[in-house]
């Protein structure tokens, strides 16, 4: 049995703790508020670009021109999965479920008998996906030293990809990541980047194209050419957004969780500490009394 | 007259114009435009540049870097990669920007460093040719 100095250093470092989760709940709490905000923000260029591309795909597609960033390849042989996570343990299952989503899919791919490249963003996801799939896995890139991140940070990554996928060493690319829906739940994703066919929303209204002949300057060729590598950015800054959303979300839902249970833990010790010392009082007074009868 | 253009300016951060105006002057990598309302719909790449925006006889100039412009019934949107207000600029402090940049230029050591500080540089002159003109 524990002596009360235990009982009370447990106590006081229970309660240490709860201090710090508290903490870093409220940190969470302000930046998920700043990184929604962000993601607010990001939305009508998102919107905006996807309706542009889906205007010009739809006079475009049909084109034996048309570029292979949008129809893809021709083949499906050689996928690149991207996997979006967070850099940053402490937020319960976030990571995880990023993790699992990429595993499922990667491993559905490889049955079929395709050739899987894995390249991940973020430290955590990398982790895990790597221990079984590490003759797959390419790069991790970090985004852990930037506070926030800006659309820079997407573009290396695309550039990254486009690098790679004009040098023919994939067909498809799929990144998986987590869709922010709201503080509670959040979605992981597979979504297709490339072909950019594939991606497009099928929602997304056509607009100003009714018959209207569109003019094109310099032309539709060389416009898609510049469109669909920053659309590619675009989409991975939305993703990148939403994760970070995402991840805050779920780290503050962790941590009001661990302050919580700190809580429970603390109440039960006390509770055990004040019974504790008041058997040792009445051990102490019957001895007292014993003693005191015996003379 | 009475018809406004709706212009919307977006960058991939955020919105930062969306409203009615009277004109709208874009530097299209195919020469300058201007787009009134009712104007025909296009879609062009932007090079570097200012627009100019006119409503109520007042004008707004905004310097923009990467990107699209995109005429529809509906209106113009633009995006674009990065914009500037260039009336929220201080000539004073673009000058000594220029000036720090060119001495980072000199002092940056290896490649990487050396086109990154180039290309701040290049920006910056960028702004300041576009504030001139």
């Amino acid at each position: 049995m524990a002596s009360l100095k235990e009982f009370r250093n447990r106590i006081d470092s229970v309660k240490s703790t709860q201090k710090i989760t508290k903490a870093m709940q409220m940190v969470a709490a302000a930046k998920l508020r700043r990184a929604q905000e962000a993601v607010e923000s990001a939305r009508p260029y998102a919107d905006r670009m996807n309706t542009v591309v889906a205007n010009l795909s739809g006079s475009m597609a049909d084109q034996p021109g048309a570029p292979q960033l949008l129809v893809g390849t021709g083949e499906t042989k050689t996928h690149l999965v991207v996997v979006a996570s967070a850099d940053r343990g402490h937020c319960g299952g976030f990571n995880g479920a990023i993790a699992r989503k990429a595993k499922l899919l990667i491993s559905k791919l490889i049955s079929e008998g395709k050739q899987v490249k894995i390249l991940c963003v973020g430290g955590k996801a990398y982790e895990q996906v790597k221990r079984i799939y590490s003759k797959q896995m390419l790069d991790m890139i970090s985004l852990r030293e930037f506070k926030v991140i800006n659309s820079g940070h997407a573009a290396v990554i695309s550039s990254k990809i486009l690098e790679m996928f004009e040098a023919n060493e994939f067909d498809v690319c799929t990144l998986v990541y987590s869709q922010f829906k709201n503080v509670m739940s959040q979605v992981p994703t597979a979504q297709t980047l490339i072909p950019a066919m594939d991606a497009l929303d099928s929602d997304v209204e056509l607009t100003g194209l009714g018959g209207a002949c569109y003019t094109y300057e310099p032309d539709e060729e060389e416009i898609l050419q510049v469109l669909l590598p920053r659309n590619l950015t675009t989409q991975i800054f939305q993703a990148l957004l939403e994760n970070v959303a995402g991840e805050m979300g779920a780290k503050m839902t962790a941590m009001d969780n661990a302050t919580r249970n700190a809580g429970e833990m603390i109440d039960k010790l006390t509770l055990q500490y004040n019974r504790k010392r008041q058997s040792m009082i009445t051990t102490e007074l019957i001895e007292i009394i014993a003693g005191a009868e015996a003379i | 007259m009475t018809d406004k253009l709706h212009f919307s300016l977006v960058s991939p951060e955020k919105e930062l114009f969306s409203g009615g105006v009277d004109s709208v002057t874009v530097p299209g990598s195919e020469g300058d435009f201007g787009v009134y309302p009712q104007h025909m719909p296009v879609m062009t790449t932007i090079r570097p540049g200012a627009i100019s925006v006119m409503n109520d006889e007042v004008e707004r100039r905004i310097y923009i870097r990467g990107g699209f412009a995109d005429v529809t019934a509906e209106g113009l949107t633009i995006l674009a990669e990065e914009a500037v207000e260039l009336a929220d600029i201080d000539p004073a402090k673009l000058a000594q920007d220029i000036t720090d940049a060119k001495e980072d230029l000199s002092d940056a050591k290896g490649d990487d460093k050396k086109a990154n500080a180039q290309e701040k540089l290049d920006y910056l002159q960028e702004i300041s040719k576009a504030m001139s003109g």
